[in-house]
């Protein structure tokens, strides 16, 4: 029990687990909707160009989270509108935009050198330098977007489903996808400190990923998938603690384990099941 | 009577190629009508311009009485093609129902009594109350028919509009959604449908709108299904059977004795098409 209390003692790894389950829980959230239209990439996409936003404000000076922000909704518009109004597909629109906005990072990296140390922390995550300001901003960040969830689950979820028809049903789905949007940035810019650009898409895609192997319904999903994210986000910082490794890639590494063995269960039930008389409904 | 539709020299094209041509429609309140023609004959176009998701680039369309701008201010229950669904998608029966109430739905995620006693009602009425916990893709063609409509139903509509209800589903289950269709008609419910189904339609359908880019004739499908209309139509030879007071749509045959098309059923005689008497055989 002492072993297993042992790093709560020190306020760092306090509040590096908590922001690990709240960006857990908040990105296994989230990740339902990803998952579930199609745009597994645009995580990964959008983590990049949150990138180019977040040494735009280092240079400029400004607050991060205001330029992160919103470069980061710009971009995930500018995606929206392009994929919308022109005969380009969503994974081409996430290629062109993010790459653009990582490769202005690079070079204002190249131009500036101070920001060395920052760059490997925005890349990788950097779970030690998360302070009590950081929580507190994860915390608002999380409850503002289940909010958005909670109130607007219904016409989320027709858009997500079958965004055409809804707009015939009188859900105005432009609003809906901006709001969403806005959503999706907000989860990446305050995710980016903990698990590092190069492994928010995971972080998104996985625990959403594994409530989809064990549910058919949408409700449950949206559940075990944050259940899912908060409990891997807890989960892999222990173990990252123990032993020694860097806490972002320990969370996805015990994401995908998690996944591995629902998979492998799920697989060998519907074979069991295969192998029973078949009942039509 | 005032017309629940009314479409005015409607034109639509996309990138500069004409998909619909002066289109003049009316639809009136009880009516059930069915859009024909070929693939690329603008009919999905056409539901698209009356439900409001694609604008006329000329013309005008008119819900009962008002000019559409964005949105219908009517209130539609629209069935997409089956084709069109993600059966993978995580929804049961109850889940996509309830998404009809969504312009009555309350501000929590759950829905409210009054919603779930509507969809229960409508689920009963269509005969799948029992698969209501059910997940989409466990069902058959039929019975994903029957949600879906089941979810136009519950928004409590003032028309019913259903691309394509007959598409890829067996014919006897055609024939059943198209039997269900005519009885909600009787109730009163005004419908608007496209298929492809030529025989389905002239078999259920009292009102028929043949579709090529413009709208090439629109009665009653015993006046209208001939076959210099229909050939019109689909730019290809059409044959309209007519026997027993119903109506048959036949493709030319190419290379085949007519018998092989069309068995004889009264020895010794073949019924007549709108040209007269059938040849024995027919050769291209």
């Amino acid at each position: 029990m002492d072993l297993f209390l042992e790093p709560f003692q020190f306020e760092f790894f306090r509040n590096g687990v908590l922001a690990a389950v709240l960006v857990g829980g908040l990105c296994g959230l989230i990740g339902v909707y990803i998952v579930l239209r199609g745009m597994s990439y645009i995580g990964h996409g959008l983590s990049h160009a949150i990138f180019g936003g977040a040494v735009v404000s280092f240079v400029m000076a400004w607050n991060f989270y205001i330029g992160a922000g919103l470069w980061g909704f710009l971009a995930a518009l500018l995606i929206n509108q392009t994929v919308q109004r022109t005969k380009i597909n969503a994974d081409a629109a996430i290629g062109i935009i993010t790459t653009a906005s990582f490769a202005v990072g690079v070079a204002l990296i190249s131009r500036y050198r101070g920001f060395t140390r920052s760059f490997d922390a925005a890349l990788f995550g950097n779970i030690l330098g998360v302070t009590q300001q950081d929580v507190w901003v994860i915390s608002g960040v999380t409850i503002l977007i289940i909010a958005v969830i909670f109130f607007f689950y219904k016409q989320l979820l027709f858009t997500t489903f079958e965004a055409e028809v809804a707009q015939v049903y009188g859900v105005k789905t432009a609003w809906i996808e901006t709001l969403f949007a806005l959503a999706l940035a907000a989860a990446l810019i305050v995710s980016m400190q903990i698990l590092g650009v190069t492994l928010i898409a995971a972080a998104l895609v996985i625990p959403a990923i594994t409530a989809r192997l064990l549910t058919d319904s949408f409700s449950r999903m949206l559940l075990l998938s944050t259940v899912a994210g908060s409990a891997t986000g807890f989960l892999g910082m222990l173990l990252s603690f123990y032993i020694d490794v860097a806490s972002g890639a320990t969370i996805v590494l015990v994401q995908a384990a998690i996944f591995g063995l629902v998979l492998t269960i799920t697989s060998l039930q519907k074979q069991a099941a295969r192998r029973l008389p078949h009942t039509h409904l | 009577m005032q017309a629940l539709i009314e479409l005015k020299e409607v034109t639509f094209g996309y990138g500069g190629q004409p998909v619909l041509e002066a289109i003049d429609l009316h639809l009136h309140p009880g009516q059930f009508a069915a859009l024909v023609g070929p693939s690329g004959a603008g009919k999905s176009t056409l539901l698209k311009l009356i439900l409001g998701t694609l604008q006329p680039q000329r013309g005008a369309i008119y819900l009962d009485g008002r000019a559409l701008a964005g949105q219908s201010s009517l209130r539609v229950g629209y069935v997409p093609q089956l084709e069109a669904i993600d059966w993978n998608f995580p929804v049961t029966v109850a889940e996509v129902v309830l998404m009809g109430r969504i312009q009555r739905a309350g501000l929590w995620p759950w829905p409210g009594a009054d919603d779930r006693r509507r969809m229960l009602r409508v689920l009963q009425q269509l005969e799948i109350d029992h698969l209501a916990k059910h997940h989409i893709r466990d069902l058959s063609g039929g019975q994903q028919q029957r949600v879906f409509l089941a979810r136009a139903l519950v928004a409590e509509p003032d028309l019913l509009v259903l691309d394509e209800p007959t598409t890829g589903v067996d014919m006897r289950t055609a024939e059943n959604v198209l039997h269900l269709l005519a009885e909600l008609n009787q109730q009163g419910m005004t419908i608007l449908i496209t298929t492809h189904d030529l025989n389905a339609a002239a078999a259920h359908v009292p009102w028929a709108v043949c579709l090529n880019r413009r709208i090439v004739a629109q009665g009653p499908p015993w006046q209208i299904f001939t076959d210099a209309i229909l050939s019109e139509v689909y730019q290809g030879e059409m044959l309209v059977i007519r026997q027993d007071g119903m109506l048959f749509v036949q493709q030319k045959p190419h290379g085949h004795t007519l018998r092989d098309v069309l068995p004889d059923p009264v020895p010794g005689h073949l019924p007549e098409s709108e040209n007269g008497p059938l040849p024995r055989t027919v050769s291209v």
